[in-house]
This record gives structure tokens, sequence and C-alpha cells, in this order.
């Protein structure tokens, strides 16, 4: 045995037996047997990961079971480990033990708790085996299964009407990536007969040249392929257009979103990119599409970040738009730094959601930022973990020095790279990126300033008033009303700590090895040596230019949310149209509901209304029996008993016969 | 297992049964036709696990001359065996259906039930043209008893569309199969599937098989009668519908269109695949309006039985077992979420989806099984509805890369519909009083859903066991159709390979060479 199968099959095993067993036992017991298998899970992955850091792993496949075979289409369960599948394994066991632990404290009160960590571990497993995958068709089934564990826990409260809503999105506009990624599993089939990764990637380069008929379009062979399949990855990672699913998936309990929605399950559509790179590398313009999308969801989710008041829509927003840059490093060529930051990413940002779970637990499940202030003095652990996450994300470092937190090691070295690399489509990117860092600052500094600075504002919130049973006017002066928002119990304060530890140190101890080493990645990924050193050789200007943007968005969040707390109202109403854009968030949904989902169910309505019945069926079989009811009635008046009228009809039929011999 | 009539015995235990059920008190006639269906799985089992993989392509085999070179020959292929199963492990579930909502005249209704049996199992073990044919018809009789006298409020109706429905397409089929003995001089269909019929006979005789099979797939626009007996139909009666019936308009295809007239098969493969995705789209957003649980599935399964007719003329060894294995997935799937669908209208007697909600909370148990037959039928992976659909469309994309397009957007509508349906019937709050004081699943339900969603993962997890009987017949039928297999729209051409990666640098100095412009048309 493997440790890998423990790593994956020992979730399975936990939600299988704790998600039947349910109620039947104490919470407590499917409880344990989760997290207990996660932790487990967790130090076996690290056992995994730190011999390929320190170059003394070799990667190799573990084979489970045989699947389908089907002609020359044969694809088995196997379970890869190579260093791309070992990053990925730390990352997904590591937050999501420390989400299970989490929940112990932020579900207590919540009478389903069996069935959610069993989801949860089904989840983990499921993700397990996405990274894992040796051939196209098992990262499908990680793919869709995590697909279904995200469904689940965003309907987890599946008595309101909003997360059922939210959770048919997710995985309908899933769905509609996953339509490019089965049409691209299938090109690929037909392209190389093999579903098979490393044989694909080894293959890729001959097909360079080669050009295919797709839907009566002529083009170049991998282009399409990796088009299609990016669409895939654009609805999990929630990249501009297929993004929608992801704000509205906020309505799952908050350990979700951290684990699911930040950390992982959204890394996906990344880490297939960097695990087909050699492939991508034979497709320049698929590259190109990467990094354009990538951009400008990166661009596009921060402004609408700016404007959202719910504490989690802003943090959603704000990993769409981290999901972009990983994006455009991938689309440059640059996959340790997409992988490096999907890695530091995964800690600093599960670390916020937790952290905003942390307070959403202490203001009695108010969302709203606007009814939040002065909490660092109520909640001050929640707070200072906050803070490491907020200068994780905005990238405080400093090159010279030589220390930063994590985002500062990623995320500069994105921008940078972009900067390098130097075409066109990377120089937007690399504009866009740094105009997106200029946002994140603020955003995440207005979202830390709304939140823990200022004077307490919550007795207008309803969550609020209902718990102290005051209205704002009985309150008076206090606009506390006397409510005393407590520090969350120690199981969720602990992940709290620990995400903090890797939201300081992820980038400086791990980026010798993600970023400039091409044997820690061992052909797992395209490794392009001389992109990196043209990263490291850019101008000054350019290392800095993600800190200068970084203090100036500190300084505008500063200004307009301690110094001068009028500005922003003024700000929005100079700026209507603007400001209201942003807001809706560019409009996506209110489109989108007009030219699909409502002509689907009219066009629905028409098909069978008037196509089923209103035309098939009366002309059709109720025709039918019309023409043979009519018919009856002829043959009831003909057959009428009187000698004269056979007579006649006899003559008529004996002339119409001459006539026809004679013709 | 040699000479022993293991096929006529299939045949007889059901009908025994079934005389016996005539005579016999409502339990007796219950616990006679449970006893009688569970022989015949313990039959099927026997059957299966002796069956030789990679052996004879007929195995087997009884032959008995009876009048004028009318022969009652039996005898199974791979695909024939999988089909057989399918029919007797769905039987003994059906009967356990009708257990308790059955109270009229239970002896005829477990009589036809057996009778059914006997006819299906019949139609895939017939080696003669007209037993297959007699068996192929006769199979209307019982289901159109089932659905007229047990049926809903507007039985006669639904009874009488499907009855002229598939009636009328039928009478061409006997006409062509005259033609074909008269031309072949032998009614033995191992003998037919190798003649080479004349190609401009083939068109005729290809297009009045089409209007059966079609009738009885059903494809669209000859699906409307499919909704009707669904909705009309009692639980158990739209178990076998779905599960078994459909399925010998696409046995018919693989038996006879596509073996005894390849080259008509290819010319006509644009009407199959065009009709195929026309009906994946236009059903599915059918589905997608209904208020009537029963039919809502009615609409989808048109949708699911369309991938197996393109699969079916893809033409190559995906196409044709993702077929089959849509078909025996399909035959689990919308099977048990009929039995869905029963066991909450036998405590609420309504179908109305409305009258439903919050299911999860009362009914957890329930409420599972429905997820997991519901995320079958969108095919997620790790359950049989993945493997059918993912070979049928590989398959088809060697064809064509529109049609694959087109029918893959079945899995976004199917979606969409199901999770829907899952929406309304399991998730909300408990508005209806009456539909929150449900109980869960009883003793006999769990019997009844238990083995399907077993045998729904085990398809999914390791098809092998499925695939392994069927791919020699299938590799034979594979190569029979080479000779008109249509050429692919892909076109493969192949060029001079890229000399480097898309984002090559040269390692000094930070102008690019290749990269994006040698990409731009």
């Amino acid at each position: 045995m493997h440790p890998i199968h423990f790593i994956v099959f020992l979730p399975l095993l936990a939600a299988i037996v704790g998600g039947l067993t349910n109620k039947a036992a104490p919470a407590v017991f499917t409880k344990g047997l989760t997290t207990g298998a996660l932790f487990v899970a967790a130090v076996l992955s690290w056992m995994v990961f730190l011999p390929f850091v320190a170059g003394t792993a070799e990667a190799q496949v573990v084979p489970v079971l045989q699947w389908v075979q089907s002609g020359t289409l044969s694809f088995d369960w196997a379970l890869r480990v190579d260093t791309l599948t070992a990053v990925m394994l730390v990352v997904i066991t590591t937050v999501s033990a420390l989400v299970h632990l989490y929940s112990w404290g932020y579900m207590e009160e919540d009478p389903d708790q069996p069935r959610f960590f069993a989801y949860l571990s089904l989840f983990t497993f499921a993700m397990l085996m996405l990274v894992t995958a040796d051939n196209l068709v098992q990262m499908f089934f990680g793919w869709e299964g995590v697909g279904l564990a995200s469904y689940l826990l965003i309907g987890f409260w599946f008595k309101k009407p909003s997360a059922n809503a939210a959770a048919i999105k997710a995985f309908v506009v899933n769905r509609v990536g996953d339509l490019g990624f089965m049409l691209g599993i299938f090109g690929t089939f037909l392209v190389f007969g093999t579903v098979d990764i490393p044989r694909i990637l080894e293959m890729a380069p001959a097909m360079s040249g080669s050009d295919i008929t797709f839907m009566g379009m002529r083009l170049y062979t991998m282009d399409i392929l990796c088009i299609l399949l990016f669409i895939g990855a654009m609805g999990k990672s929630a990249q501009l257009g297929l993004h929608t699913w992801l704000p509205d998936a906020m309505e799952g309990p908050t350990p979700v979103s951290a684990l699911i929605h930040a950390a992982t399950m959204v890394t996906a559509g990344v880490f297939m990119v960097c695990r087909l790179s050699p492939m991508f590398e034979t497709a320049p313009v698929a590259l190109g599409v990467v990094t354009f999308i990538g951009a400008a969801t990166c661009i596009f989710a921060a402004t609408v970040g700016t404007t959202q008041w719910d504490i989690k829509r802003v943090i959603a927003y704000s990993t769409c738009s981290q999901l972009g840059y990983m994006f455009f490093a991938a689309g440059v060529g640059a996959y340790g730094a997409a992988m490096f930051h999907l890695f530091t990413h995964a800690f600093f940002k599960a670390l916020l959601f937790l952290g905003a779970g942390s307070v959403i637990h202490a203001m009695h499940h108010e969302q709203d930022m606007r009814y939040y202030g002065g909490l660092r003095k109520h909640i001050p652990l929640t707070f200072y973990a906050m803070l490491a996450g907020t200068l994780a994300i905005t990238g405080l470092g400093v090159y010279h020095l030589g220390v930063g937190f994590a985002g500062f090691w990623s995320k500069d070295a994105i921008i940078e790279v972009a900067f390098a690399r130097g075409t066109e489509v990377a120089s937007f990117a690399f504009w866009m990126g740094v105009f997106a860092a200029l946002l994140t600052s603020f955003y995440s500094w207005r979202l830390m300033f709304l939140t823990f600075w200022g004077k307490p504002r919550w007795i207008e919130s309803e969550h609020i008033q209902h718990s102290v049973h005051k209205t704002p006017e009985q309150a008076g002066e206090d606009t506390t009303g006397g409510y005393h928002p407590h520090e969350s119990p120690v199981s969720m304060l602990i992940p709290l700590g620990v995400l903090t530890v890797g939201a300081i140190a992820a980038g400086q101890v791990f980026a010798p090895a993600f970023l400039d080493s091409a044997d820690f990645w061992d052909g797992s990924i395209f490794y392009n040596e001389p992109l990196i050193h043209a990263m490291h050789g850019v101008p000054v200007l350019v290392k800095y230019a993600a800190f200068i943007v970084m203090l100036l968005g500190f300084v505008i969040a500063w200004y307009g949310y301690i110094r001068n707390t009028a500005f922003p109202a003024k700000v929005a109403e100079q700026l209507g149209p603007v400001y209201r854009f942003l807001y809706n968030k560019w409009y996506f949904d209110e489109l989108y509901d007009r030219i699909f989902v409502r002509p689907a169910f009219w066009i629905g309505r028409q098909l069978w209304q008037r196509g089923d019945v209103g035309i098939i069926d009366r002309f059709g079989p109720n025709g039918a029996a019309w023409v043979v009811e009519r018919g009856v009635g002829v043959a009831k008046r003909v057959q009428s008993g009187y000698l004269t009228s056979y007579a006649l009809i006899m003559l008529l039929g004996l002339v119409a016969a001459v006539t026809w011999i004679l013709m | 297992m040699d000479g022993f009539p293991i096929l006529s015995l299939l045949l007889a235990v059901p009908l025994v049964a079934a005389v016996a059920c005539l005579f016999l008190s409502d339990n007796g006639a219950r616990w006679t036709a449970l006893a009688a269906t569970l022989v015949n799985l313990a039959l099927g089992v026997v059957l299966w696990l002796n069956y030789d993989i990679g052996g004879a392509q007929w195995q087997f085999q009884e032959s008995l001359n009876l009048f004028a070179g009318f022969k009652y020959a039996l005898g199974i292929d791979g695909i024939a065996l999988m089909l057989i199963v399918l029919s007797v492990f769905l039987m003994p579930i059906c009967i356990l259906a009708s257990w308790e909502s059955i109270t009229r005249r239970v002896g005829e209704y477990m009589a036809a039930f057996l009778f059914m049996e006997l006819l299906m199992i019949g139609v895939f073990a017939a080696q003669d043209l007209f037993l297959f044919y007699i068996f192929f018809e006769a199979g209307l009789i019982p289901m159109y008893l089932i659905i007229g006298i047990w049926g809903g409020d507007n039985r006669i109706y639904a009874s009488y569309k499907f009855f002229l429905y598939t009636l009328l397409g039928s009478v061409l089929m006997l006409i062509a199969m005259l033609w074909m003995v008269g031309e072949a001089g032998t009614t033995d269909i191992p003998t037919l599937m190798q003649y080479d019929f004349p190609a401009g006979a083939q068109t005729w005789l290809w297009l009045a098989f089409f209007a059966s099979f079609a009738v009885k797939m059903p494809m669209w626009p000859v699906h409307t009668w499919l909704p009707d007996a669904h909705v009309q139909a009692p639980t158990a009666g739209s178990v076998i519908l779905a599960g078994v019936l459909l399925k010998m308009g696409g046995y018919g295809f693989i038996r006879f269109s596509l073996p005894m007239f390849p080259e008509a098969s290819a010319q006509f493969l644009w009407l199959v695949l065009g009709l195929s995705m026309a009906a994946v789209v236009i059903t599915s957003l059918i589905a997608l309006v209904q208020h009537d649980m029963k039919k809502l599935i009615a609409y989808s399964s048109v949708a699911h039985m369309a991938i197996v007719t393109a699969g079916l003329f893809a033409f190559n060894q995906q196409g044709l077992e993702g077929a089959m294995v849509m078909m025996l997935s399909h035959g689990l799937v919308s099977g048990a979420l009929f039995l869905c669908v029963g066991v909450i209208y036998d405590r609420l007697h309504t179908r109305e989806i409305g009258r439903y909600g919050g299911l999860s909370i009362n009914m957890p148990k329930y409420a599972l099984f429905f997820l997991l037959f519901t995320m079958a039928s969108i095919g997620l992976p790790g359950t049989s509805g993945f493997v059918a659909e993912f070979l049928s469309l590989a398959g088809i994309y060697e064809v064509s890369s529109v049609a694959t397009f087109v029918l893959t957007t079945g899995i976004i509508l199917g979606a969409a519909y199901m999770l829907y349906l899952y929406r309304r019937v399991a998730f909300g709050e408990q508005k209806n009083a009456d539909a929150a004081a449900m109980p869960d699943l009883n003793l006999r339900e769990w019997i009844m859903l238990g083995p399907i969603a077993a045998a729904v993962l085990w398809m999914g997890v390791y098809p092998e066991s499925f695939l392994a009987p069927m791919r020699k017949d299938i590799a034979a039928l594979d190569a029979r159709l080479a000779r008109a297999e249509p050429a692919g729209d892909a076109r493969l051409e192949a060029g001079a390979p890229r000399e480097h990666a898309a984002n090559y640098v040269e390692s000094e100095g930070h102008h690019e060479t290749g990269g994006k412009s040698e990409g731009e048309h």
C-alpha cells in the first residue's frame, strides 16, 4: 500500500461511513471520524510532499482498478504522484483538515452536522481524485465529483430558496464549462488515440503544426483542443463569462466557501492548465486566450469587489480576481508562478474566509459590512488573523530586503513575468495585473476598515436587533445596542492560527523551490527557464510596481473609510452609472437571465404546447383518429342496406375499372 | 450447461406462473409472481455466469422446426444476454412495486406482467425472424392491458395512442420481413445478419424497419405516445416500459438495421443524427417546464434514447458500446426514477411536483436514493450514466463534431431539468402538511431501490463486467459495418511541427520569437 491510497480513500471511507450513519449515532461520531481521517491524510500528504522539495522523491503512478476499455479507448483508475500532485495534496488536505476542525465550532448549533461533515469529506475525496488523475477521464471524474459536493454544500441549508437557486446555478454553469471539457477530451482522443495524460503530452509537440475541422471551421488542432479544455477550466475556476455562479455560491456555510470556493475546487482549472502545460505550449492562440481571459477576469472581479457590502462577496470576487492572476501567469508560460500563487492563495484566502466566518459567527450571522465597525477590540484574535491575511493578499513585502508576506512572493512574480514576456497580450495582462493589485489593496483594506475600525454600527442590523430585542430608536446613543461580539471558540481559532503562519511564511519558505527550481518541478509542468531568468531581470520600477499601487490602494481606503467617511458615498453619487454598473456586477446575471434562462423556459413551453400537443398530436394520432372516425361515418352511410344503392356503387365501380383498363 | 434448454426454461417459468396467477387468490398471485420472477432472476444469473466470453458468437442455442419453415429457434449473444439480464433483474422489483398499490384484479395483473416477461425475454432470445416478430408485437398486448385496466384517469386514450402508434410502424416491418425471407430464403437471424442485400433494396427495408424501431425507441417526432403512456401507467408498468420496452427499438437497430443493411444505415446516418439532435434539445427543453413528475422523466427518456440512436450510428466500437451501456443504464436509472415517483405517489396520490417539497426532512433515505438516481440520470462520473454518455459521445465525435456538440448540450439541459425537479421535490420548505407527514422508505421499498443503486454504481465504477460479454459481438458488428463507415468530419492533417514552444524566449534578452504571431490565422 502506498500512502496515496490512504490520503485519497480515507476521506471517502469517512464520508460514506459518517454519512450513512448520519443521525443514528451522536454527531460527534461523524465529526470525529471525518476530521480524524483528514488530519491523517494531511500528515501523510506532507510526508509525500517534503521529499519532493528535498528532491529525493520520484514521480510514480499507483494503479487501482480497471475502468473502461472500449476498442482503442481505455482508461483506468490510477493515482499519479508527482511534484504537481504533491503540491495539490498538501493544499487540499491541509486546508480541508483545518476547515473540518473549524466547522466543529462554526456549525456547533446546526442540527445536520453529520451530513455537513460527510459532504466535506466527500468533496475532499473527489478533489484528491482530480489531482491524482493520470488520464483526462479520471480528472473529469474528480471535476464532476467536486461539482456535486459543491452543489450539495452550497445548498446545504436547503430550506432557503436562495441557497437552492445558487446550488443549481453553480452546477449548471459548471456544466457549460464541462461541455467544453468533454468535447476537448473527445477531440484529444480523436487526435492522439488516447486519453492518457503522459502520452498526450509526449505526442502533443508533433501535432503542433497540424490542423483539423471543428464544427465546420478549419483550425489548428492543438489550439482548438486546448481552448475546449480551457472552457472547462473557465467554468470550474469562475473565469469571466462563466463566473456568475461563484458569488452566489457564498450562500453555503462559510467553511465551505473557504475550502471549496477559495482554496481548492476553484483552482482546479489552473491545475488542469498546469498539468497539461506541455500541451498548451504547443498552442499559442489558446495560450493567448488563457492570458486574455485571465487578465480580464482579474480586473473585472477586482472592480466589482470594490463596491460590494457583503463581506463574503467581497472575498468571493477577490478569489475570482486572484484566479485571473493564476491564469494569465500560466498563459504567459510561468506555470511555476501560477502554481505558486495557487499555493499561497490557498492559505491566505482560506484564512480570510475563515476569519470572515469568525466575524459572522461573532455578529450573529450578519454579513453586511455596513453593520460592522470597531470590531478589533471585541474579537482581537480574529482581527490579527484577518490582518495577516490582508497583508498577504495585498502583497506586503520589500524587494530589496527579500522579505514579504505570501502574496508578495507569488503575485509580484506573476506581474513581473507578464512584463518580462513582453508580447501584446502579456503586456495587457501586466497592466491589468498592476491595476488589479491597486484595487485588491483598496477593497481588502476597505473590508478591514469597515469591519474592524470606526464605531460600532450594528444596531441597524436586523440580525442583531433580533438578538438584543431592541430597535435603533430604543438603543439611542449606544450603537451596539448592548450587543457584545465574542471571540470564536478555540476550534475555530486554531485553524486561523495555522493559516496565519501559512499566510506569513508560505511565500518566503517555498519561493526558491516553486519559482526557481526546475529540479523541484521535475518535468511535472512545463518549466520555462529562460523566462524565469527574464523575470528576475525586469527593471526595478516593475519590481516595485505592485508595492507602489498597494500603498496607493491602502491610502485611498484609509482616506475613504477612516479619515473622511462621507467621501465614498460622494464618489458613488458623482459616478452614479459607473457605480451602479460595478455594484450590479456588470449586469451579467441580468443579461444571462434574459438571453438564456427565460428563453429556455419559454421555448420549452412553446415546444410542448404548440409542438407536441398542437402539431404532432393534433395532426398525428389525434388526426388519424379523426380521419378514422370520419371514415367510419362515411362507411356507415354507404352500408345503408338498400339494394339499389349497392347496385349503383357496383355500377360506378365497374365503369371506373373498365375506364382504367381501357386507358 | 450443454444441451440444457435454459432459454426455454426462462420462457416457461413466467408462462406457467402467469397461468397459475389467473386462478389464485390475490395474495397467492402476488407470491407466485414474486417467486417466478425470482427464479427467472436466478436463471438469468446462471445464464450470465455460464456465458462463455470470447466463445462462440451464439450460445445456448435451441432449435425446433414447427411448420412451413417456421422455427422455434432461440440463442443469445452478449448483447442479448445483457438485455435479458436487465429484464429479469427489473421484474421482481416491478412485482414488489405493485405489491400494495394494485388491489383490483391482482391475479390478472400479475399474469399480464409475467406474460410480459416471457415476451421480453423472447424478443432478445429469438433467432427466427418471425418468432422475433411475434414476441416483438405481442409485447404490445400485455402493456396495453396494464395501462388500459390498471392505469390512471385518462388510461383509455393513452393505451390506444400507445397501441396505434407502435402497431403502425410494425406493419411496415412485417412486409419488409416477408420480402427479406423471399430474397434470402431463410428466416434464420444469424444467417440474415451476414446476408448482403442489394443496396437498392436496403434503402426500403431500412426505412420499413426504421418505422417500427423509431416508434419503439421513441425518436422525435414520434415520441408523443410515451409521456401519455407513462403518466397513465401504474408504477411497475412505467418501470418496464422505460426499463425494457424502449430497449427493443435499440435492440432492433443493433440486431437488424445495422448488420443487415450497412449501406442503407450509412445512407440514413444524417436522418438518425438529425432526429437525435432534435430530440435531445427539444425534449430536454420540454422536460424543463413539466409539472408532472412522470411526464418530466418520460421526456428525459426520449432525450437519453436519442443518445442511444446517435451512438449506434457512430459506426465505431465506442459509439456502439456506449449505446448499449446507455440502454442498460437508462433501463436501471429511469426505472429507478419511476419507482421513486411511485414511492411518493403511493403516499400522496399525486404526480404534481408542486405538491411536494422539503422531502429531505421527513424522508432522508428516500432523498438520498433519489439524489443518486438523479445524478446517474445527468451522467455524473462514477455512475452508469456517465460511462454510457461518455462512450457514445466519444464515438459520435469521430463522425461529426457538430452532432456531438449539439448532443452534448444535453448534459447542461439534463442537469437543469433534473436538479430543478430535485429541488422542488426534496429541497425547500415543507409547505404541504400532508407531504411533510409522509413516512420514509419501508423495507419493501428499500429492497426495490437498493439493488438498482448498487447496480448503477457498479456499472459506473467497473463497467467491465457489462462490457466484456458484449465486446466480441460489437467488434464483429463494427467489422461488418466497416465497409460503409462514413468519413469523420475532423479531417486531421499533419503539418510541420512548430520549432519552439509557444512561450519560447531566448535565453539572453527579452524579445520573443515564434509565439503568438505564428498562431494567428
